[in-house]
Parts: structure tokens; sequence; C-alpha cells
């Protein structure tokens, strides 16, 4: 067995071990509700009992925050965040003065203001329909309420113009960083949730997705709370600047990256137009091959791959002069099926981008003991032999003797044909009520 | 690296000779001595860690660099003598560059530093940390520092392309204002912020330009990754695009020659960048609901039943349901859908006239038009460029809209255009067509005749003579390919 293909083969073991990971459903509704008490809490404390303390600074703050929040971006993911309105509230919550003039709030009223400025910010989204993901809002919401609850008690400590003036510093950091680490877990909690795929998967994809735009946020908060101490309010716009970069840069990227998504979900089409292949095959193929990825606990960027080379698996058909009958591989001689995944392979690498998707619609005819001295084919390739079969010999149907029926003649092939692992994975996807979907 | 010309080797000289008086007198005269060492030599290490990360992030295209925040806020914190002196840091950058770079890169920054910070101090700035009281007035003198900070580069460099040879004098309408303008705002963007790390200096120290650089590295990083994908998906695009003409060997890439075609018709109509790129777009998706249409009709020669034509009509419509769901084809969607609408109202789908065709749709009729003509197809060589735009002419205002045409035949005339040559098909291949074509050779009339299907006699010679009637067809079919 060669090194490429052992990395895929050992999660048979652990797939197992991996349910037993598996995030329970009641950690959106928990943070959303947290989220609320918060907010609701310390709205009604401040209001009522201690009053919001300078009001131009808190005006100040709580319009950057509304203004950020409308200016959320959803990342590549489905993931929603806002920047500039997250590092706002941070840097309202890390205040120490106002060029020499003390700060007076507590840290219930950062939570205050911080909740209506986001209120303010999502309201014109909410009234035009796109309503933000309430989990992803409510994360926001909480990160900053953990820093103004963990930060305010501990900078009483500190003399910001002493010779430990770095320790502020440092405290600053590390309170970031573990708030982020426990916002990226909470953030894969939801994910693996609504995903159905391993915990420990989402944590390192959310970890991985996040540590960029964290980073830049947790710096200009820190910077934003200095140029307020050092020069006062007037500097804040000017600090945000680099920000406002990075947002702009963010935006265009998830842009583009939902337009490729799009761009290949459309074009993966014309073999259906061109009479190749059954209305709606690839999207099935590549909805079912999405929630096996997931079930078997494949990475993003795994998932991503498999998604492109799922709708674009039956694209060497094109070369073919006339459609095959139906347009189902299955039916197909094994010579046929892999001259077709031959030139499919060859039209994706064509890109000269694509070349990990081009290798698994090269090898997604092989049956999965592999076929010659190249080992057995990577699983993405595996989990699309399946998916296409399986949707090639349904179809449209939904009955529910045909798809037992159909599972039934898979799991008798899987001796040589197809990988058993990948095939009950399949039987667990279509149990489930819904299948699982990607919003992105 | 090949050798360095004579003269760019003397240029490098002469401003490295210029650098070097520079410290010399600023060491000797004295103004150095007041500068605070520490500061100086923080800010140095500072200056090449940000242009080393800068060129580590960098895909190397821009050639603007995040550490000329250091070098202004050297300007503000150590005076001009002491910006000079972190100039010198940027030949130590980390990355692989020969001497004689390093030499011109440290040399540029020794002089453009100097420079700013004796126009920062003539405007009234003063050195040192800048107290609370100097805002907003201080951004007056730094600005002046900033824009001959940033002239001074230009100059430096463009100097520097010129003893090159790589830099060529081109009349101002023709230089492509837009990237140069970005460029220099972004670089003068960045050195704005040199201020900013210097009033937050006393507070944090060196800390201030990782903290603001750090969110400006990760933009850059976001910027190359989007750039990339960029490029991923146009590459993607094209290849699908060519997939499907992979059926007929003598339509293959067609859709890349229209896209250019519309794309350089956009051009000369002076749109904006981004509605190029949505032609382009357009051209190069014009023809994808062809795939919807059976092989044998599209190859067929002679005449085609109403079925058969019926069939090739709907090409637009499949097309445009085709990439109707993705968003940034905009505009690009109606000229899919319209490609084959006629000024005079004679074409299909719907049969618009004049001004009611989209634009795209005028645009990339012509594009399209054009490319046939000037290809080779199996029953006939290829046009020449001045025999297709004088068709063309022919039938604007009838077929094709005016403007469009002219637009095009501007274009051509400016950049020129590639016929493409074709390395002639497997011979099989050959004598399958060559059996084929006397049947078209029996003057098929015009309008029912199959898509791309122009009878032989419709070649330029006959053009001149008696063929005139003939022709019509050809331009007809062709825009029915």
């Amino acid at each position: 067995m060669t090194n490429s293909t052992s990395t895929a083969l050992p999660r048979r073991t652990g797939g197992a071990h991996g349910r037993q990971w598996r995030a329970v459903g009641w950690t959106r509704p928990l943070l959303i509700g947290a989220a609320l008490a918060a907010a609701a809490g310390s709205l009604l404390w401040t209001a009522a009992v201690s009053g919001f303390e300078q009001p131009r600074i808190t005006l100040a703050f709580g319009v950057l925050v509304a203004v950020g929040e409308f200016a959320r971006i959803t990342l590549p993911g489905g993931r929603e965040v806002a920047p500039v309105a997250a590092a706002s509230a941070m840097s309202y919550a890390f205040l120490f003065t106002i060029a020499g003039e003390p700060v007076l709030h507590s840290g219930l009223q950062v939570v205050a203001v911080v909740a209506v400025g986001m209120a303010l910010g999502e309201l014109p989204h909410i009234m035009v329909g796109r309503p933000p993901q309430w989990g992803d809002l409510a994360r926001r919401m909480l990160s900053v309420a953990v820093i103004a609850l963990l930060f305010k008690p501990l900078v009483a400590l500190v003399d910001l113009d002493g010779p430990l003036w770095w320790m502020a510093l440092v405290l600053m950091a590390v309170i970031v960083v573990v708030v982020w680490a426990a916002d990226s877990v909470a953030a894969a909690a939801i994910r693996a949730d609504r995903l159905r795929t391993r915990f420990v998967v989402t944590v390192r994809d959310e970890m991985r997705a996040q540590v960029a735009i964290g980073m830049a946020v947790g710096a200009s908060a820190i910077l934003m709370a200095l140029s307020v101490h050092v020069m006062g309010l007037t500097t804040l716009l000017v600090f945000i600047a680099p920000l406002l970069v990075t947002e702009v840069a963010f935006r265009r990227y998830a842009q583009i990256r939902r337009t490729y998504l799009q761009t290949v979900r459309a074009l993966s089409r014309v073999t259906e137009v061109g009479g190749y292949v059954e209305p709606g095959h690839s999207r099935r193929v590549s909805r079912l091959a999405q929630g096996i990825g997931c079930e078997l606990g494949m990475s993003e960027s795994e998932l991503l791959e498999l998604e492109y080379a799922a709708l674009m698996h039956d694209i060497g058909q094109l070369s073919l002069r006339d459609p095959i009958p139906s347009g189902a591989t299955v039916l197909a001689s094994p010579r046929e099926q892999s001259s077709i995944a031959e030139l499919g392979s060859a039209i994706i690498r064509e890109t000269g981008v694509l070349d990990g998707v081009a290798e698994l619609v090269r090898r997604q005819w092989e049956p999965y003991t592999g076929d010659g001295d190249a080992g057995p084919p990577p699983l993405g390739s595996r989990i699309i032999k399946v998916a296409n079969a399986f949707d090639d010999l349904v179809g449209d149907s939904t009955d529910r003797d045909r798809v037992e029926a159909v599972l039934q003649r898979l799991r008798m092939d899987t001796g040589h044909e197809y990988d058993p692992m990948v095939v009950e994975a399949l039987a667990t996807v279509l149990q489930r009520p819904h299948p699982s979907r990607r919003d992105d | 690296m090949r050798a360095l010309p004579v003269a760019a080797r003397l240029y490098v000289g002469l401003v490295a000779l210029g650098a070097a008086t520079v410290i010399l007198l600023g060491v000797l005269l004295g103004p150095i001595a007041e500068v605070d060492l520490d500061t100086l030599l923080l800010l140095a290490i500072l200056f090449v860690i940000a242009e080393s990360i800068a060129t580590m992030v960098d895909s190397g295209k821009t050639g603007i660099s995040p550490a000329s925040a250091a070098s202004l806020a050297a300007v503000v914190l150590v005076g001009p003598v002491g910006a000079a002196v972190v100039g010198i840091a940027s030949g130590l950058v980390i990355r692989r560059q020969d001497l004689v770079k390093r030499l011109f890169n440290g040399a540029q920054f020794v002089v453009a530093g100097y420079a700013s910070g004796t126009v920062f101090q003539l405007f009234g700035g003063r050195m040192g940390v800048p107290d609370p009281g100097a805002f907003p007035w201080i951004i007056l003198p730094f600005t002046g520092a900033v824009l001959t900070f940033s002239l001074c580069n230009t100059l430096l460099m463009t100097g520097l392309m010129w003893s090159l040879g790589e830099l060529r004098l081109r009349r101002p309408r023709h230089v492509r204002w837009r990237p140069l303008a970005t460029l220099e705002l972004s670089s003068i963007g960045y050195a704005m912020l040199g201020l900013f790390i210097a009033a937050i200096w006393d507070a944090v120290g060196p800390f201030a330009v990782l903290l603001v650089l750090l969110p400006l590295f990760i933009a850059r990083w976001a910027f190359d990754q989007y750039v990339f994908q960029q490029r991923a998906h146009d590459a993607t695009l094209a290849a699908l695009c060519q997939a499907v003409e992979t059926k007929d060997y003598y339509t293959r890439g067609h859709c890349m020659r229209v896209a250019k075609a519309a794309a350089m018709i956009a051009e000369e109509l002076g749109m904006s960048a981004e509605r190029v790129q949505t032609m382009r777009y357009a051209g190069m998706l014009h023809d994808i609901g062809k795939l919807g249409v059976p092989t044998k009709i599209l190859q067929k020669a002679g005449k085609l039943t109403e079925e058969e034509f019926a069939a090739i009509q709907l090409h637009p419509m499949r097309g445009y349901e085709i990439v109707r769901e993705i968003d940034f084809l905009d505009e690009a969607l109606v000229g899919i859908l319209h490609h084959h609408e006629r000024m005079d109202g004679g074409g299909y789908p719907m049969g618009l006239a004049g001004e009611d065709i989209p634009e795209a749709a005028r645009l990339v009729s012509v594009a399209d038009v054009f490319d046939c003509l000037t290809s080779t197809r199996s029953y006939r060589t290829a046009w020449s460029a001045e025999d297709a735009i004088a068709e063309l002419r022919r039938c604007a205002g009838t077929q094709f809209d005016p403007r469009m045409v002219e637009a095009l035949v501007r274009a051509v005339e400016r950049e020129g255009w590639e016929v493409p040559d074709l390395v002639e098909p497997l011979s099989e291949e050959c004598e399958a067509r060559a059996a084929r074509t006397p049947q078209n050779g029996t003057g098929a009339r015009t309008g029912e005749a199959p898509a791309d299907v122009v009878p032989a006699g419709a070649e330029p010679a006959a053009q001149n003579g008696a063929g005139a009637d003939v022709t019509v067809g050809a331009v007809e079919e062709a825009a029915g390919s």
C-alpha cells in the first residue's frame, strides 16, 4: 500500500470513535439563548441601575459596531463574520483611558452597547429578508461579553504608564487568543451538528478558516484601544483603516469563491443539456457524495475537492460522439468507463489548478480494491463511484423499496467493486429525513 | 541573471553615490548625533522584518511594500538622516536577490527617506514622538513628506526602467492609468500609517509597527488568495468552454477567439474594465448551448429540415438556461440569449430589432461572425481579416450594429488579428469531410442552411462578381453558428 492511500484508510477504524465525538444538537440554541440573556440582562442593568456612562464614547463605539455589523461578510463555508464590528466591540472592552481621561463604563455596559449596535446593524439586513446566521451572531456577541468580563477586573491591576506597561499588551493578546480559540470550538460544534460530521474535524477546519481574520481583528482591536489611550477618540477612524483593507480583501475573496462554485455547478449541467446524463444527475451525485464525505469525516478542503469532482465526474462524456443510453455509466463497460474518466480528467487538468480534482475523476471508475499497481483509489474516487452508481440506478425516484433494493445490490458488490465503508455511509446518509446541505 | 546594460549599471552607481553622500554628510555634519540610537536601530530592524515578510507574502507583482510605513515613521521619529540610515536596511532584506538590486533598493530608500525627512522639517514638522497637541496640524507636513517619498520612489524606479530599456515612452492616451493610480494610492496609504506608528511609539514602542502591519499583511494574503482564485476560475471557465467544442474539430478555439474579439470591441467602445470582462465572458460562453444540439445536425451538410433548423435555433436559449444561475455573468446573460438577433428584426430567438437588442448581444454577434469568417471550416478555407471586415461592413445596419462593426474594425487595425492556424485534422477525418463537401457547393439557399455551413461558392473571390447573392448567405449562415 502506498503512502497516499494509507491516509484515507485508517478512518475506517475511526468511524465508530468519531461518532462518539459528534456534537449534540443543543450547542446552537444554547449559544443563542445565552447571547439573548446576556444582551437583555446587561441592557436592563445599564438602563435601569447604572445608566450609560460617557455618552459620547458610548455613541462612537455603538455607531462603529452598527456600521461594522451592517458590512458583515460571509466567508467560504457559510461563515459569517463582521471584522470591523468585532474589532470595535473588542477595543471598546479593552479601553484604558481616553487620552488620559479615565474610562468609567462597566463590563455590562460594553455588552449592552454592543448588543444595541449589532441589532441596529442587522436591522436593514433583516428588513430586506437577509437574516443573519443567528448562531454566528450569538458567537460574535458572546465573544465580546467574555472579553469584557475577563478584562475589566484584570486591567485594574496593570499600570499602563509604569515599567510593566507591556503586561497590558500581553494580557490583551492572551485574552484575544483564548477567546478566539473558544469561539472556534463553539463554531465547530455548530458546524459539526449542521453537517453531521465529526467534531474534531470541524474544530481543525474552523481554526484554519478563522485564524487569519481572527488575527487581523485582534491586532486591530488592541491597536484601536491603544490609539484612543494615546490620542483620543478622533484617531479611532484612522486606525480602523488597516482592518477595512482586510475586510475588502476578504470580501472579494469570498465572492470569487462563491462565483467559482456557481460556475462549476452551472457548467456541470452541460452534460445534462447535451443529453449525456439524466437531468439533475451531477447535482444529486454531488450532494450524496458530500453527505458521505461528511459522514466519513473528510475535512473542508477535501469536501470541496470532492464536490467539484462529483459535479464534473461525467464531463468526459462530452468527448463521446453519441451519448451512452440514458448516460448511466454504471452500465457501461469498464473500458468505456475508464476512457470517460480519462477524458474528463484531461479536461479538468487543462485548467492547471484542479489537479486534485482531476485525479479523483480519473480514478472514479476503479474498483475499490484497486486496479493494477497503483493501489486502491483515493477515498474521494471511491465515494463518487458509489454515489454515481446509486444515482444511476435510482435516479430521481424517492421510492423506499427501490432505494433499499439498490442499496442491497451495491452491498452485494462490496467484495471487489464498491468500498463497503462508503456503502454503509451512504446507507446512513439515506436514512436521514433531510439530506445534509451546505449553504454557501 | 543576465548582465545588466551599461546604462543601468551607471544609473545604479549614481543613485548609490547620492545615497552615500547623504549619509556621509549627515554623519559628518552632526545631525545624526541628536538621534536616539535605540529608536533608530529598532526602526531599522522593523523595516527589515516588515519588508521580508512582505516579500514572502506577496506574489511579487505589486511592487509596493508596507515597509514604507516604517520608513515614514522614521521620518517623524528620527529625522531625515535617521530615515536615510533606516533606508540602508532595505539592502539587508531576506530574499533571493543579487547585489546590484540590493544596492539599488537600499540607495533608493536612503534618498527617498532623506528627501521626505527634509520636506517634513521644512514644513515645520519636529523630530521625535509627536505630542497629542501636535494633532491634527502635523498632518500637513507629514502629507508633504509622504508625497515626496512616493514621488522620489516613482522617479527613481522610472529611471531604472528607462536605463534598463524596459520602458518605452508611450502616448498618454495609451498608458493604462488605472492600475498606476491604484498602485500610487495604495503606496501613499501605506506611508500615511507611518505617522500613526510614530504617534503610538511612546506607548508601545515597536509593537506599534506589528499592530499596524499585521492586518495589512493579512489583507495582502487574502488579496493574493483572491487573485489566485480569480485566475483559477478563469482557467476553469475556459477549459470547460473548450471541452464543449471538442466535438467539432473546426470550431476548436472559437469561444476563446470570440471572447478576445468581444473584449477588443468593448475596450474600443471605452467600456469600464468590469464590463469588458463581462463581454469577454459573454463571448466565451455564447455557444455553450450548442451542446444541446445533436452532433449530427451541427455537422450535417446541405439542407436542413424545418425541425433541424428549429433545433439549432434553440441553442441560445439552451445556453442561457445553463448559465443563468451564475451571478457574475449579469449583462452577459442577455448577450448569450440574443446573439443571433438581427438589427432588422429577422433573427432569433425573439426577433428583436434595433436598439431593443441588448448592447451585449449586438457586440457578441459581431465578434462571433468575425471569427467564423476568419477561421477555417470543413467546407471552406478561412477568409482574410480584410475580406471579413468588408463583409461585416456590408451587412452593418441590416444584420449588425454599425457602431460595433466600426469598433471592431478600429480595434483590429490597431492590434491586428491573428487568424487561427489550424493543423490539418487526421486524414480519415479529412476524407470523411471531403466526401461531403460537394453537396455544399450545390448552393443551399440562405436561411435554411445549417449553422456554420457556408456554401463553398461563398469565397472571397466570388464576392467580387456575380456571387453577391451567395455572400449574403455566407454571413447569414455564419451568423447561425
